[in-house]
């Protein structure tokens, strides 16, 4: 972007709405909009208190188990999928309902089914996160050449060695796009699930600061979970970019 | 001599003193589409046998029976005598469209078919740097597929059905998908190739002009169902500079016999 002739660094829209948050506050239209610098100075006292880090202890605890959990199974149900007609059949209807279903609607009767507490968080990720996995593992599978299969079956493949050296590889940019996509809505998750069972994690902490009109941290927190959200989705994109090199190359 | 038409018609040949891999009564049906019918054939060990015919005769089809790779509907594929119905050791295919792994450097994908057998990595590797130099890419060896052009894939394709040291090579119209300069030299590196390694080749290829050009024995297949019309054995001396074959009147005389004989079968 460029104004009056000079280059504009990206990041700099992003001030701009800092400066307009900063302004709307300090004319204290809407109580619920604190200036923004009450919101930073809030967010650095928040990391400091034992309560937010237990919270973020816990809330990283069920979002890394939710998300092992949805790639462990998710990634070989999709390279399942993507092989056999049968199992594409039996689940690809489900597959695909899941993954466009208002999934925020299934959290209460996760509670009802794992309790209120560390379970029904871990399973919301879950929840969350397999479908796209699934597809994408699915569409990897899809897009491999036959004749790559054919090279390997020709050279004497076994059955094992053509999932580890060729199918897995083959399908590694779509299975990475989907963990990626998966890790954002997992996020989703792991926040829907705290904020419905409201006992646990950043749940817990953003039920005690909007009860109590605490605005600032309130917004804090938020800012904390979206940076946090696009680190990851940050991160995997790196890997992406790395596994790219081949992924254009592909007939 | 004049090129040799062996034989017409669907009949039987007699079999070769010493053929590598026999072909009977191979018939394979897609849907209600009868791609061969009836293929009876023999491979003479050490030669360059292509397959040639035009779209739709079944040359491809019939070269991946051989491989293994496709189930016969009926008839049986023997290799040395042993009847085949699997990919086995004793045969490498080429492919079309290379079929390199993206993710590999040139050495390991030259190197997979060992890597397959548990060959130890030292190995393999000392193989297959051999291989590549062999067909011409040394100094690429770390290189990825996609830092290659179509005619240097190729070399890696067949490099790598080289470096399994199997008797037999399938190549699937191995060169359709490289640029005519590079084609042309990797006609003359075949003819050089097939001197040096003792090795059965089976060609499948379109172009008649290239089927003459590195052939010592042509089958052609005509096509619905894919049958074999005639076989014709070019006598073509390959012994000298491999320019000075596309001058040659015998190879000019023998497009030009192939051609009159496929011309019914284009529109």
């Amino acid at each position: 972007m460029t104004l009056f002739g000079y280059r504009i660094p990206m990041m700099a829209s992003l001030l701009v709405w800092c400066v307009v948050w900063e302004i709307v506050g300090r004319l204290d239209l809407v109580f619920l909009l604190p200036p923004f610098s009450d919101v930073l100075i809030a967010a650095v006292d928040l990391v400091q208190t034992p309560s937010w880090q237990t919270a973020t202890v816990t809330t990283l605890r069920a979002f890394a188990m939710g998300m092992a959990l949805s790639i462990v199974i998710g990634v070989p149900l999709g390279i399942l999928m993507g092989r056999f007609k049968i199992a594409d059949d039996l689940l690809g209807m489900w597959v695909n309902i899941f993954s466009s279903a208002p999934l925020s609607a299934i959290v209460p009767v996760l509670m009802i089914l794992f309790g209120f507490g560390e379970k029904t968080i871990v399973a919301a990720v879950f929840l969350f996160a397999i479908w796209i996995i699934v597809l994408d593992a699915r569409a990897g599978v899809r897009h491999i050449s036959p004749s790559l299969i054919e090279m390997a079956r020709s050279y004497g493949a076994s059955r094992p060695a053509l999932y580890t050296k060729i199918i897995l590889w083959a399908a590694l940019p779509e299975i990475l796009a989907g963990i990626r996509l998966g890790l954002i809505r997992g996020v989703k998750g792991v926040v829907i699930g705290q904020l419905l069972v409201a006992i646990v994690g950043y749940g817990a902490l953003f039920e005690t600061f909007s009860r109590n009109f605490r605005m600032a941290e309130f917004w804090a927190l938020t800012i904390i979970l979206f940076a946090f959200a696009l680190v990851i989705a940050e991160l995997i994109e790196r890997a992406e970019a790395k596994v790219e090199y081949y992924a254009g190359a592909r007939q | 001599m004049h090129a040799t038409a062996l034989r017409n018609g669907p009949s039987p040949v007699p079999a070769p003193i010493d053929s590598i891999v026999e072909v009977r009564g191979l018939s394979k049906t897609y849907g209600n589409v009868e791609a061969l019918r009836g293929i009876d054939l023999d491979f003479p060990r050490g030669k360059l046998t292509s397959l040639l015919g035009p779209s739709g005769c079944g040359k491809t089809t019939l070269l991946k029976i051989i491989a293994g790779l496709i189930k016969a509907d009926g008839g049986t594929v023997a290799i040395n005598g042993k009847r085949v119905s699997a990919p086995g050791p004793e045969r490498a295919f080429v492919f079309q469209d290379f079929a390199l792994m993206p993710w590999a450097t040139v050495t390991r994908n030259v190197a997979f078919g060992l890597e397959l057998r548990g060959t130890n990595k030292a190995e393999r590797e000392e193989t297959a740097h051999r291989y590549i130099a062999e067909v011409g890419l040394a100094g690429f060896e770390d290189k990825y597929p996609h830092e290659l052009s179509g005619g240097m894939r190729q070399r890696v394709g067949l490099a790598r059905a080289l470096s399994v040291d199997a008797d037999v090579l399938l190549l699937d119209e191995p060169f359709s998908a490289v640029d005519e300069q590079n084609r042309r030299k990797f006609q003359e590196d075949l003819i050089r190739l097939r001197t040096n390694q003792n090795k059965t080749f089976i060609f499948v290829t379109h172009s008649i002009e290239e089927a003459v050009y590195i052939s010592d024995r042509i089958v052609l297949l005509s096509p619905r169902p894919g049958r074999v019309s005639q076989i014709i054995e070019p006598q073509i001396d390959r012994s000298g500079d491999p320019e000075r074959i596309h001058r040659d009147r015998h190879y000019l005389d023998t497009v030009e016999e192939i051609w009159q004989g496929l011309k019914q079968y284009v529109e």
